[in-house]
């Protein structure tokens, strides 16, 4: 076999792997989206304060420790215990159900008939605001994660494709692991929005608001429990970037990453955001080791934003997303 | 008696003329579900034609097809004796055919007299650097414009609320500038769908007046969908029946009146 | 009392649609003209200039710019941070390959330029809206900047990628390079706005901008009473970049003198002048003067008070500005959708009725 094709399976496994952890940030998109009609702008950086968090209880932080130390000219710093990660994604997840209640009742209980534009705008503004927060809380520089998962070249991959096409893949087990959770992480929700009594309300706020509140439904309720579930997801996903580059500002453009995403998948839809995902992933990582070269590199910039323009000129609505009729 | 090509003058003296809007074996489909099947009528020059039936028959469809807004899978759409070719709903406005909607279709975001000089966007001309400079064509026409738009408004008597921000209107009155920015283009074809919803007894009797005064003054032809009946019999000259998609009557408020079809599937019969 | 309208009638439409019909209004904008042009410019200093004024009026253009798409028209747009990229490569080419011709002239033909991108890139409005439109522009964002940091034409080869503004004079003084006085660069930008805001609101109050509020409000019934979409759209998309390419070509040649593309016109500076104009009013001219001189001042205020004034480190200041800038975000939008405009505009009508209640 060719070699520049052994490398383009290895790109494209690669790629495979990178659209998991896109359409990971996709899903906390999704899910907001359909029970609210938010399209929320912040996931992203929610996605990289729950990181935050979870790095600074483990490692036993004071919060805002800058500002307290500009005030006070103190010199504090952390407390000097560390926890162990399980407790702290334990603890993290509280801190953002209770980010999900303030969401909820400060910012989108006032919003509640506004256009769809300016609640976008209100999360452009939330994602600004939780940027600044988490920097004032937990400092701004760069942390390393690492919450026990397995990192590193998977050595039996490495083996096996050597020994079939004379090149060992470098498949990293983080992704492998990373892959493993967003399958069941996706199965886990769906089974919840498709059987759970919670979910079916989810799915009726969904559909209509005001049908939800004339059975019964609390709007509030069911809010709040989206953006929780949508906050453990930028959980997930921000341990999951944050073990593979670290805890660092631009955890948060990923949020920019997942919209080519949900362009390609759908807004409305969990499996559209998987498969735009993978479609992304792939199509980035195969672009730029196939034409980037010609071009000056570092395509990935712009690629797949260009692919989902492309392929909503054909389809408006993404490929599992729900068909926009306008009536008169 | 009536001469169906050259037309006729009514008993109030109102000049009834030629076909203006021809609709031939017009069928329209969404996916699985036939909207229309195979109805054609016609509108006359001057004429209220009114397209009445029970909710679902495919009135306001049909409306859209006059629109322009639907293209039929089958048949064809003659206007003032042309054939439409296939052309954008902004097209089909340019040639002269106006609407009102169900549910209300106003720009909320700008004043009444905004609105109401939407209507004349068709015929603004003035090009885009003359504008920016706002000087010569631009302003002639703003001003041109305005006038005939003031006529409208005088007409409609909504000049008090002329500046007000539409959304803060109540319901009839924003039925009234819906009215008004159709007029406002000196249609040649004026349609209206269901103008008198929602509105109460006296509200009704008005909008009834200025829909005469509309046909009267200008002699502007109309085709309202409509479901008050008595409105419908007073109003109109002709009227189309439907029901499931298909025609079950065509011709005078009396004619209709006694069609055993059109009792059976919307009129019903009073009972002792 | 002072502030009124009783006794001023309007006796034809020309004056009704005056953009100043209270004579208050308009002596206060004369003034404001006349502050302005003839007196800032002798009291002017580098640090006036260089920290308020000539990003306050740049930046009002670029909101100018995008109000009249996003505002007026309803296409959201996250391109501006690129587009603005393409004003300042566009005056950059055209100076160096063109050093006769005077950069006042190349700065309109930047914009005419940008005019042009914006169009190619506001073809797929006609598909796709909202959301989706909005991320479509992200497409034109990321890859213009990638664009000019790749394509070695566009920084004429230059080692360090960097592109730097070569000295231009006009009537004998100098306005672009780092040897331009503070009041040649203020007179500069401050003739560009004022031009600016006078053409953008002729084109906004005419049938043009009724088009585009009519496609806003509502595109399906604009269409159906004779709007064509497709003039509309690009029309705004084209008349919006060309003031926003405006607006880079000043930033780079006039304000900054040397740029680097990823850091200057980046996805950041996109969401800057969306900020401005919902903050200070979407479909507003004034707005995009109060949004910008908010978020313009804001951050020199912060600075003053915090690292000036307390002491506090600047990364320290720079956390509390995002945190203040999104809160605000959130509590106009909440409070106040229509932005610092509305608020102008409702103690307008309450300064009418001053003394008396109703």
């Amino acid at each position: 076999m060719p070699d520049q094709l052994i490398y383009a399976m290895e790109v494209f496994l690669n790629g495979l792997m990178a659209g998991v952890l896109y359409a990971l940030v996709a899903l906390g998109f999704v899910l907001i989206y359909k029970a609210s009609g938010i399209f929320n702008y912040a996931q992203g950086v929610m996605a990289l304060f729950s990181a935050m968090t979870l790095v600074g209880l483990m490692e036993g932080q004071v919060p805002f420790s800058h500002l307290i130390n500009a005030i006070l000219g103190t010199q504090v710093h952390h407390f000097g215990w560390h926890l162990p990660a399980v407790l702290g994604i334990l603890l993290t997840m509280a801190v953002m159900v209770a980010l999900a209640w303030l969401v909820q009742v400060v910012i989108f209980r006032h919003l509640v008939n506004q256009e769809p534009i300016i609640l976008f705008m209100a999360t452009i503004g939330l994602a600004y605001f939780m940027e600044g927060f988490g920097d004032l809380m937990w400092g701004s520089e760069i942390k390393k994660l690492d919450v026990g998962l397995p990192q590193g070249i998977n050595l039996w991959i490495d083996e096996t494709t050597f020994n079939i096409f004379d090149y060992g893949f470098f498949i990293d087990n983080l992704d492998i692991v990373a892959t493993i959770i967003a399958a069941l992480l996706v199965g886990v929700l769906v089974a919840f929005s498709q059987y759970t009594k919670q979910g079916r309300a989810m799915r009726a706020v969904a559909d209509d608001h005001q049908a939800a509140l004339s059975v019964g439904v609390s709007l509030s309720f069911i809010w709040v429990m989206v953006w929780s579930v949508a906050g453990f997801v930028a959980l997930v996903a921000g341990v999951m970037w944050g073990t593979k580059s670290g805890v660092q500002f631009s955890l948060s453009l990923i949020a920019l990453k997942a919209l080519p995403v949900l362009m390609l998948g759908g807004f409305t839809s969990i499996p559209g955001a998987i498969v735009g995902g993978l479609i992304i992933g792939v199509g980035e990582k195969l672009f730029e080791f196939a034409i980037g070269p010609i071009i000056g590199g570092a395509t990935e910039n712009w690629f797949a934003y260009v692919l989902a323009l492309v392929f909503l000129v054909f389809r408006p609505q993404g490929l599992f997303g729900d068909k926009i009729i306008e009536r008169v | 008696m009536l001469d169906q090509e050259k037309g006729y003058v009514t008993v109030d003296g109102r000049q009834i003329g030629g076909t203006v809007m021809d609709m031939r074996n017009i069928t329209l489909r969404f996916g699985g579900v036939t909207a229309i099947k195979d109805i054609s009528f016609d509108i006359r020059e001057g004429e209220i034609r009114a397209i009445i039936g029970p909710n679902g028959a495919g009135k306001s469809s049909m409306l859209n097809v006059i629109s322009g807004f639907y293209v039929p899978q089958e048949g064809e759409v003659f206007f003032r004796g042309q054939k439409r070719a296939p052309m954008r709903p902004y097209e089909v406005a340019r040639q002269g055919i106006a609407r009102t909607f169900q549910n209300i279709a106003l720009f909320e975001g700008m004043s009444v007299l905004d609105n109401v000089m939407t209507g004349r966007l068709t015929q603004m001309k003035a090009g885009i650097l003359s504008q920016a400079l706002w000087r010569g064509k631009a302003e002639k026409e703003e001003v041109e414009n305005r006038e005939i738009c003031e006529k409208v408004i005088d007409f409609l008597e909504i000049q008090h609320i002329r500046k007000t921000p539409v959304a803060r209107l109540p319901y009839g009155l924003k039925k009234r500038v819906e009215l008004a920015r159709a007029l406002a283009s000196e249609p040649k074809l004026l349609l209206l769908d269901e103008p008198m919803a929602g509105m109460n007894v006296e509200e009704k009797e008005d909008m009834s007046r200025f829909i005469l005064d509309v046909n009267d003054e200008f002699g502007t032809t109309i085709a309202l969908i409509e479901h008050d009946m008595g409105v419908v019999m007073d109003l109109s000259d002709r009227v189309v029946v439907m029901d499931y998609g298909r025609k079950i009557g065509d011709g005078t408020p009396d004619e209709v009146r006694n069609n055993q079809e059109v009792i059976d599937a919307y009129l019903g019969v009073t009972h002792d | 009392m002072f502030y009124r309208e009783a006794g001023d009638f309007k006796t034809s439409y020309q004056d009704d649609n005056q953009t100043f019909p209270i004579k208050f209004d308009r002596y206060r904008y004369y003034f404001v003209l006349f502050v302005a042009f003839a007196i800032i410019p002798f009291m002017i200093n580098d640090y006036w200039v260089n920290a308020v004024f000539l990003p306050f009026l740049i930046y009002t253009i670029a909101a100018i710019g995008l109000n009249i798409l996003t505002g007026y028209c309803g296409q959201v747009s996250l391109g501006t941070g690129g587009f603005m990229a393409v004003g300042a490569y566009a005056v950059y080419k055209l100076m160096t390959l063109f050093p006769e011709v005077n950069v006042l002239i190349h700065i309109v033909l930047a914009g005419v330029v940008t005019a042009g991108v914006g169009v190619l890139f506001g073809l797929p409005s006609l598909r796709i809206k909202g959301f989706y439109l909005a991320v479509a522009t992200l497409a034109a964002q990321f890859f213009l900047v990638w664009m000019f940091n790749r394509v070695p034409w566009f920084y004429n080869y230059s080692a360090s990628g960097q592109i730097s503004a070569p000295e231009r004079t006009f009537l004998g003084e100098v306005i672009t390079g780092p040897e331009t006085e503070a009041w040649a660069a203020y007179l500069v930008c401050l003739v560009f706005v004022t031009l600016s805001a006078i053409l953008a609101r002729n084109l906004t109050r005419g049938s043009l901008g009724r088009k585009w509020m009519a496609i806003r409000d509502m595109d399906i019934a604009a269409e159906i009473i004779g709007v064509n979409p497709l003039g509309a759209k690009l029309s705004a998309f084209a008349i919006s970049s060309f003031f926003v390419g405006v607006s880079g070509a000043l930033f780079f040649a006039v304000y900054l003198g040397a740029v680097e593309v990823g850091e200057v016109f980046g996805i950041n500076k996109s969401f800057l002048v969306l900020f401005m104009i919902i903050i200070g009013g979407l479909g507003s001219i004034f707005g995009s003067f109060a949004g910008a001189a908010f978020l313009v001042l804001l951050p020199v205020f912060l600075k003053n008070v915090l690292v000036g004034g307390l002491g506090w480190p600047t990364d320290l200041a720079a956390h509390l500005e995002f945190m203040i800038v999104g809160g605000l975000i959130i509590v106009f939008l909440i409070a106040e959708p229509h932005g610092l405009a509305q608020l102008w505009r409702v103690t307008k009508e309450k300064l009418r009725l001053w003394p008396f209640p109703h």
